[in-house]
């Protein structure tokens, strides 16, 4: 069977990756962008000379032909369904299965001016080459949409020292999806980095100069701004121009049910470019975001190769960096709390981390986690809002999911403090916290408590056997140095299973 | 800003400069004494003494013009020897006797350095003290002005413009710079005469902690933990919002300065031993002569030998249990020290490819073994003379993995190969070590379940050439001999997915899970 992929991104190279580890088809995969797969995600680095195109690709060259996967760099200008036939530039590919995985284009709204030299979106390779050939003379750039590739944008200029005009239709940032507190946040951060960050401000026109590049911006506001650049960042939407007028259903995107399938046999669509006739509740039809391509592309593969399966994302998570402020979210946050939902949330006083839990007014289950400058463990999380867990359950446990790197301060007794005083409660933070206690709590503990503690009082015994036996030696020899450095050996190791047996205390009293 | 920068990189340069002319600023008069304590037998220096009219009295400004004398006066005394040796003690190449009596080439380089250190005099004796602290001064105070302004950025991951700059991705400035590290490491292993001036420079410090006059090695040694002190500021400002790298880097640079260099050049007892240094990193730790210097030494010295040997076969693999590799690679060790702090520019160079590791494992391994079997044969012919080839053995060890490797390559390499090379590709305790953390520590980086976007990050900036990424993407726990624990890939992911862990409970299923895997496991079968 030969399965044709068109689109060589996370969700494309995802579904062919399975496919080989089930199956033995022949696939293709067709994109005109690149030859390789390489991370969207890391295109900014790219242009701020983190890494190059090269450290951007997560397989190495020769990992395709290994696994016999054809990569075919080409554009697909039409499919005929019915006669299973891509056409492609200057070639014909036949399929038996066809996923589509194109991806998305960014928004355009019809601004005067949107076609101009030095205006563009972020979201191809083509378009980091573009940026670096209009940033050559770059004096100022305008940024215009307040989303994740917005921001994005504005740190690469700013990396650069290129000033930069943030224009955001919202009253904050990302207000849509934050919560208040946390746009406030990053509000604030964004201006301490120096963008020119314009809230309730929309694009106008743009201006040209007589060579057909880019002058000016007129905002909404009647506010002329000069530029040379103009990044329009108001969202993507499915890349779906070339399959107009075929037999293929769309509506914003191409329209899949719950197994990825689409209106036509054998043609299935996943990515950024799927839209689920019926969404799962609380998630939305066009979800553009590299762990849902991720988890489609798996679960295509798995239908098409081993039994139809239902694309079932789990819970909601998902993360992004605000220059130096990382950002996750676990379950349900949205924007504007919803009536029946109760709040609790902590903040810094530096006003740079963040920790918020959202919990069920009634039955006080926890929804879900926003962290802001503090990272968070996926595993623990998911498992709590899973089982719909007690809100004080969690808080007492909370140290759990800290994920922060070693000697960082944490701050989760900070948040149960909060509560506390909120709500008149004295609970405490247990010190459950070590990578130990985690295991056990997610049942991946290989050894028992019972084990453990055999085994403590097993190191206890030998050391203190050793070391005694280690003092005794030289009174029974005469030859010094090999008896010396027979008891040095015995006294090392006596300790060494002393240090031993008392880490496994530490270990039994860490998981109480 | 900008403006303190320059004139910090001005400074710096022209310290460096100053370093660099005062290796030609001496005069030089032969000095009888060092060369006679060089040379250390009477019946050779009887033959150097008569040849040695030729140079006596005489001054040199020039330091070729002496050496070539030297070599000259030597090479006569050498053949009047060997004359001596054939003719008046009829001694041939069959004698043992033969061998210890003629004058060799290796004596003769070796006295070459002593005697040009204590010959030289002039302009740069004189004004020594103005040389040592101009110089630098100029240079750390220059290199702090130029890494102090970077405070002025807000704290978090810089790597701003590395792949823009010559200096960070195998330019001209880095080829340069390599260059010049490479040359030093030559010129300290085998012409370390040439250098024999800035030994003279730094004799004051050296006066300064204990009698004696100073050697190369204590002028590498100088120069090496200048490096790591200030390179080491410098990372700390650069990662000053991560407390795991301000309490790593303060660590090295701890170790590197008090038990590196101040305890053994202060204490007398403790003169030219590392008490950090473990075998078969310290692969003349079992040499007969390091034994012997230990039995000399009475109690101390025997308690010496035998922490040297629980040191390597159980302090180190006990706490590799705990921590893994990295409480030694990246938080004790000299060489690590540098690679920490003087490497970190270079960090992005080290190939992360299948091939680099696949020739990773080949190497290390092979070092281990060779340094193993080496020892081995040492230790036998402590105990019989049949052995006399072990001492070929260690001398290949010395010149081919001892200088060329963890030296020339090792370090001279930074900017071409990354700042690892010798931890990775060549050291003998890093495998030793990586081997328990691979079988069995508890250390391991911790995946956050499928939060990775593959952005490579973490494989760019790991300086031993891991593929992070690889193992992150798939939701895996990394559990790799060769990681040193620095944490940067830590640092430098974008999306808070790795954590340096220690955990028991899990000690055999470290790196199984696969938490990317969302469909139904049972009918996925993992590949
Ligand atoms: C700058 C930037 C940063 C981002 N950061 C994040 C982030 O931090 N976290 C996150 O979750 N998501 C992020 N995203 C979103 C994420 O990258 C996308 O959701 C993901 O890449 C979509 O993958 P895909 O495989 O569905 O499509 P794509 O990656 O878009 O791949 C589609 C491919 O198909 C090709 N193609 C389309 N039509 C044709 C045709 N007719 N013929 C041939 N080839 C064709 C395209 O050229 C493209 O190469 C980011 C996106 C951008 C642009
Ligand atoms: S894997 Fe991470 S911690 Fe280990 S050496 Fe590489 S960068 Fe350092
Ligand atoms: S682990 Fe982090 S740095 Fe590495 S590829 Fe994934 S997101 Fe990027």
């Amino acid at each position: 069977m030969h399965i044709a992929i068109i689109g060589n991104g996370i969700s494309g190279i995802t579904a062919a990756r399975h496919i080989r580890k089930h199956s033995n088809h022949k696939i293709s995969v067709i994109s005109s962008e690149t030859d390789h797969f390489f991370s969207r995600t890391a295109l900014m680095y790219i242009y701020m000379g983190h890494m190059r195109y090269k450290e951007t690709k997560p397989y190495e060259d020769h990992f395709w032909e290994k696994n016999r996967i054809d990569l075919v760099r080409d554009y697909v200008h039409s499919i005929n369904f019915k006669g299973k036939k891509l056409q492609l530039k200057n070639q014909e590919i036949s399929y038996d299965k066809l996923i589509l995985a194109v991806g998305s284009t960014p928004n355009k709204f019809g601004w005067p001016g949107q076609d101009l030299d030095g205006v563009q979106g972020l979201y191809a390779y083509q378009d980091v080459e573009t940026m670096e050939h209009w940033s050559k003379d770059l004096k100022h750039a305008v940024i215009v949409g307040g989303g994740l590739i917005g921001i994005e944008m504005a740190e690469m200029f700013l990396s650069r020292k290129i000033p930069v005009t943030f224009l955001v239709r919202e009253k904050s940032y990302w207000n849509g999806v934050l919560p208040s507190e946390e746009s406030a946040m990053i509000n604030r951060h964004i201006e301490a980095h120096h963008a020119d960050l314009k809230l309730s401000t929309e694009l106008k026109e743009i201006l040209p100069d007589k060579n057909g590049r880019v002058r000016a911006v007129i905002t909404n506001k009647g506010e002329e701004i000069e530029c040379q650049f103009v990044g329009l960042t108001a969202g993507v939407h499915p890349n779906i121009n070339f399959l107009k007028d075929s037999e293929l259903a769309l509506a914003k995107g191409i329209l899949v049910n719950e197994y990825l399938e689409t209106n036509i046999p054998d043609v299935y669509a996943i990515g950024d470019c799927a839209q689920m006739q019926n969404p799962r509740k609380g998630r939305r039809p066009i979800e553009a975001v590299w762990y849902t391509g991720r988890m489609m592309g798996e679960t295509v593969a798995h239908t098409i190769c081993k039994k139809k399966t239902v694309y079932n994302p789990g819970i909601w998570f998902n993360s992004a960096k605000f220059f130096d402020i990382e950002y996750q979210v676990y379950g349900d946050v949205p924007a504007k709390l919803p009536e029946d939902y109760k709040t609790l949330y902590w903040e810094h006083p530096e006003g740079n981390r963040a920790i918020r839990i959202l919990y069920h007014k009634n039955t006080n289950e926890v929804v879900g986690f926003n962290l802001m400058g503090i990272r968070y463990r996926h595993e623990v999380c998911e498992q709590w809002l899973a089982n719909k867990t007690h809100i004080e359950e969690v808080l007492q446990h909370l140290s759990l999911a800290n994920f922060d790197p070693e000697f960082y301060s944490t701050y989760e007794k900070d948040l149960v403090q909060k509560y506390n005083q909120q709500n008149g409660r004295e609970l405490v933070l247990s010190n459950r916290s070590s990578t130990d206690a985690v295991a056990f709590f997610l049942g991946k503990n290989t050894q028992s408590k019972a084990d453990i503690q055999q085994g403590m009082k097993r190191n206890l015994m030998l050391g203190i056997l050793l070391i005694l036996l280690s003092f005794i030696l030289p009174f029974l020899f005469t030859v010094k140095l090999p008896i010396m450095i027979v008891s040095g050996l015995l006294v090392g190791l006596g300790i060494g299973l002393l240090l031993l047996s008392f880490s496994q205390r530490q270990v039994l009293s860490g998981l109480e | 800003m900008k403006g303190i920068r320059i004139i910090g990189l001005v400074a710096f340069v022209i310290g460096l400069m100053l370093f660099v002319v005062s290796l030609g600023l001496s005069d030089y008069s032969l000095d009888m004494d060092s060369l006679e304590s060089g040379i250390d037998k009477d019946y050779h220096f009887n033959f150097v003494e008569k040849e040695s009219g030729m140079m006596k009295g005489k001054t040199y400004t020039s330091m070729w013009a002496f050496f070539l004398d030297y070599d000259q006066m030597m090479s006569n005394a050498q053949s009047a020897i060997l004359n001596d040796v054939k003719t008046n003690l009829k001694l041939t190449t069959a004698d043992g006797d033969y061998w210890s009596k003629i004058l060799k080439n290796e004596k003769i380089n070796k006295v070459k350095f002593l005697v040009a250190r204590d010959s030289a005099q002039g302009f740069l004796l004189r004004k020594r003290g103005l040389f040592l602290w101009l110089s630098l001064i100029l240079i750390c105070v220059g290199a702090l002005m130029y890494i102090f302004p970077s405070m002025n950025l807000l704290p978090g991951i810089k790597n701003d413009g590395i792949f823009h700059s010559g200096l960070h991705s195998r330019g001209a400035l880095g080829i340069t710079i390599g260059i010049f590290m490479t040359v030093f490491y030559i010129v300290l292993y085998w012409f370390p005469h040439l250098m024999a001036n800035w030994v003279v420079l730094v004799q004051p410090i050296k006066s300064m902690m204990m009698e004696g006059k100073a050697d190369q090695w204590f002028l590498y040694g100088f120069i090496y933990t200048i490096a790591i002190l200030i390179m080491g500021i410098r990372f700390m400002i650069k990662y000053r919002h991560n407390k795991y790298q301000l309490v790593r880097t303060f660590s090295v640079m701890f170790f590197q300065l008090c038990f590196a260099f101040a305890l053994p050049n202060m204490i007398r007892a403790l003169q030219g031993v590392d008490l950090k240094n473990a075998w078969p990193l310290d692969y003349s730790f079992f040499f007969e002569y390091r034994i012997n210097a230990l039995i000399e030494e009475g109690n101390f010295g025997l308690w010496l030998l035998v922490w040297g040997i629980v040191l390597m076969a159980i302090v180190v693999p006990i706490i590799t249990y705990f921590y893994g590799k990295r409480w030694y690679c990246s938080w004790v060790c000299g060489c690590g020290g540098l690679a920490e702090t003087l490497g970190d520019p270079f960090r992005q160079q080290s190939d992360k490819s299948l091939k680099a590791w696949k020739i990773e494992r080949y190497l290390i391994h092979f070092v281990l073994v060779f340094a193993v079997v080496m020892t081995i044969l040492v230790v036998l012919s402590l105990f019989t003379d049949k052995l006399g080839f072990s001492y070929n053995v260690r001398a290949w060890y010395g010149f081919f993995i001892g200088s060329i490797f963890a030296g020339v390559i090792g370090t001279g390499f930074y900017p071409l190969m990354g700042n690892r090379v010798w931890c990775r590709f060549g050291c003998p305790l890093a495998a030793y070590m990586g081997l328990i953390q691979r079988i069995k520590s508890r250390f391991r980086i911790t995946v956050n379940g499928g939060q990775c976007i593959s952005c490579g990050n973490c494989s760019t900036y790991c300086e031993m050439g891991i593929d992070v990424r690889h193992y992150a993407q798939r939701g895996q726990d990394i559990v790799r001999s060769s990681c040193v624990g620095c944490g940067i890939c830590a640092a430098v992911c974008p999306r808070g997915v790795l954590k340096l862990e220690n955990g028991t409970v899990d000690i055999d299923n470290r790196g199984i899970d696969l938490r990317t895997i969302h469909v139904p496991m049972d009918s996925v079968g993992i590949l």
